[in-house]
């Protein structure tokens, strides 16, 4: 039989009932959309997971403290203030390994300049920061260390909040009003985008580490949120983090691992429990939508049952001059399988829409691979053919005497 | 050396039975069918309704098998292929004539006419759509090529029904009461194609109920209760056959 007869005939069969068509693979077309969408959307999440660790900078440890092996990446609830910026210059000073080491203080701030205000992520680190974080300037300078020494006020912004309170001026050398005290502008950070964990990096202010302490929070500078430590190479990773612990275990006098007061992290550990939960999460919803197209696929079933009988005549008149059970079936069979494909493709139009559109709205970057799609399409067509089987079966078994009485 | 005795009937039926169950019961539509039809015959069944006529006619068309009994078609044995094998038998040894056309009604005249040269031996669509063109020429639709079986008369829709069954120069042609759904002036122009394509050598055998029909063909058979009447009919060999056609065309 002619290759592109079924095809043809398919395609007319589908023309002539367009309204019935479209409604039949609308569960094919749902299904595919919410595949490529999740998959973009998921594809997306572990992209930018992979841009995260490298723009931080992989060879990075975090110091937390408290205990917290078990709540991840969340630095905000340490607990007793159990690190000081002391525990930094030592493991400065004594660490092998180790290239600088930054302390940070976790605070508020409400910026004012003129009538614009905002509320961003605010920290007091020290010029190191900007080192260990691979963290360029798109203007101005970083403060200094003598900044730090002196408790100035002095900040550096990130460009979320620039675009916030300055609008067509030249932030530096401008005086901003921190928290109701005045802070001159050095500086503005290269845009970084979102992180993996959601957060816009660009809505920071950075203040000297000290400044933060006894000028904005009005305390002595002697404990801090965190210490970012930045290590020389990723293979000495695993002995500072164990050089680190022993040393902190020494100076805060814990005896035991399972006493320790302090959390030791390097980033490859923060982002990989992100990605992991991402990337359970793309499973989960990836199911969910194959699942829809199961149910588009019996969809399809019911109304291949349908069009088998309607065309009973027309299975009848083909048999009797010459189409064998194998070109009956082959004809259905082909017909679901359009069906379906050209469901699958319009879902892939709709879904990459859909991405483009969460990812437009949410500012997450989205990704829809060829794979994704080559994944859908195959998967929407095999689910055709699969729920065809049957319907194709039954027409190739139909008795050609019976099919001609058909009325 | 080959012996009268041994020329191979195209169409050779020894004691076919055909039984449909209904239910419990069988119901013999047809019993012990012996009968043999030599190329270029043309054969008219008669006999009233419900007799078997349309059941062997399906029989000899490969739509069915006989419960018992041997088919030989062209001395090739029918009984006993495969659904697939029949189907391949239907593809390029015979040609149907339905009283209800069947046609299919979203196709062309031209399409319906090319339709089993679709599920033959792959041939060139420009090869196809010339050898169906030049059918529905021949009976007399060449300006109806593009119509579908709606836009056409019942006569017309037969025509293009003949037409698409010589498509595949078939060995034989089966036609269930051609001109039953036909006026009588209609059924006159189908049985005259039927007649000028006997007297081209075409095997044509034909269910009809109506007497002036069945004079046309060279010998006629009458069934009974499932089974064929003893002949009484003349027999007109193939000779008389094509001086008959040629002092028509004189
Ligand atoms: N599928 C079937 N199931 C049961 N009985 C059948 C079936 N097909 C035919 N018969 C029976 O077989 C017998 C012969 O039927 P058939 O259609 O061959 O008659 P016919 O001679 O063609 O009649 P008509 O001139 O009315 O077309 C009838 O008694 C009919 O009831
Ligand atoms: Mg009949």
């Amino acid at each position: 039989m002619n290759a592109f007869l079924p095809f043809s005939i398919a395609v007319r069969a589908l023309r002539r009932n367009k309204v019935r068509a479209i409604l039949t693979v609308l569960g094919i077309i749902v299904g595919t959309a919410a595949l490529i969408a999740v998959m973009a959307v998921g594809q997306g999440a572990s992209t930018m997971i992979r841009e995260q660790i490298e723009s931080m900078g992989s060879n990075m440890v975090l110091v937390f403290p408290g205990s917290m092996r078990t709540s991840g990446a969340n630095s905000g609830s340490g607990g007793k203030q159990s690190l000081s910026a002391a525990d930094g210059d030592a493991i400065a000073a004594e660490i092998a390994g180790v290239e600088a080491v930054c302390p940070v203080i976790r605070g508020w701030a409400q910026i004012v300049h003129r009538n614009n205000n905002w509320r961003p992520n605010a920290q007091g680190v020290s010029p190191e920061y900007r080192e260990i974080r691979a963290w360029p300037m798109l203007a101005g300078e970083f403060f200094q260390e003598a900044d730090v020494r002196g408790s100035t006020r002095v900040c550096v912004l990130g460009t979320t909040v620039v675009q916030n309170l300055f609008v067509g001026v030249d932030p530096i050398g401008k005086v901003v009003r921190i928290n109701n005290m005045p802070f001159r502008v050095v500086g503005v950070l290269a845009p970084k985008g979102t992180a993996a964990w959601g957060q816009d990096q660009d809505d920071t202010v950075l203040v000297p580490v000290t400044t933060m302490a006894r000028v904005l929070q009005g305390s002595p500078f002697d404990s801090v949120s965190q210490l970012m430590i930045g290590v020389s190479t990723t293979e000495s990773l695993p002995d500072v983090i164990a050089d680190i612990e022993a040393l902190l275990r020494q100076r805060h006098r814990v005896r035991t691992p399972a006493d320790d007061d302090f959390t030791v992290m390097d980033l490859t550990e923060i982002t990989e429990a992100v990605s992991s939960v991402s990337r359970l999460m793309t499973v989960l919803l990836s199911v969910i939508a194959s699942i829809s197209l199961l149910v588009g696929g019996i969809g399809i079933m019911n109304i291949m049952l349908v069009s088998v009988t309607e065309r009973t005549r027309e299975i009848g008149i083909r048999m009797a001059v010459g189409a064998s059970p194998r070109d009956i079936m082959q004809q259905f069979l082909v017909e679901a399988f359009v069906l379906s494909a050209l469901g699958a493709v319009v879902g892939v139009a709709l879904g990459a829409g859909a991405a483009g559109i969460i990812s437009h709205v949410n500012r997450w970057p989205v990704h829809v691979s060829a794979g994704s799609v080559g994944l859908s399409v195959m998967f929407a067509g095999l689910i055709g053919v699969f729920f065809g089987w049957y319907p194709s079966w039954r027409a190739s078994r139909l008795n050609p005497i019976e099919c001609l009485r058909y009325e | 050396m080959v012996g009268e005795a041994e020329i191979i009937m195209l169409i050779s039926l020894e004691n076919v039975c055909k039984k449909y169950r209904v239910g419990e019961v069988d119901i013999p539509a047809l019993q012990d069918v012996t009968l043999e039809v030599a190329r270029g015959e043309f054969l008219a069944i008669m006999g009233a309704s419900g007799c078997g006529k349309s059941t062997l006619l399906n029989l000899l068309g490969c739509l069915d098998q006989p419960s018992s009994g041997r088919y030989r078609l062209d001395g090739a044995e029918v009984s006993g292929m495969t659904w697939s094998e029949l189907a391949r038998v239907r593809n390029t040894r015979i040609g149907f004539v339905f009283q209800s056309f069947n046609l299919l009604p979203r196709l062309t005249a031209l399409e319906n006419v090319e339709l089993p040269l679709m599920y033959g031996p792959s041939l060139p669509a420009a090869a196809r759509r010339k050898k169906a063109l030049g059918l529905l020429e021949r009976v007399g639709l060449a300006d109806r090529v593009k119509h579908s079986p709606v836009q056409l008369s019942g006569g017309q829709q037969q025509r293009v029904a003949i037409a698409r069954s010589l498509v595949n120069d078939p060995a034989l042609i089966l036609a269930d009461e051609p001109t039953g759904n036909l006026d009588s002036h209609s059924g006159a122009d189908i049985m005259a194609l039927f007649h000028d394509l006997s007297a081209q050598g075409m095997t044509i055998v034909a269910v009809t109920h109506a007497d002036d029909i069945a004079r046309s063909a060279r010998r006629i058979i009458r069934m009974r209760d499932g089974r064929v009447m003893p002949e009484e009919a003349e027999r007109i060999n193939h000779e008389d056959t094509k001086s008959t056609k040629r002092a028509h065309e004189g």
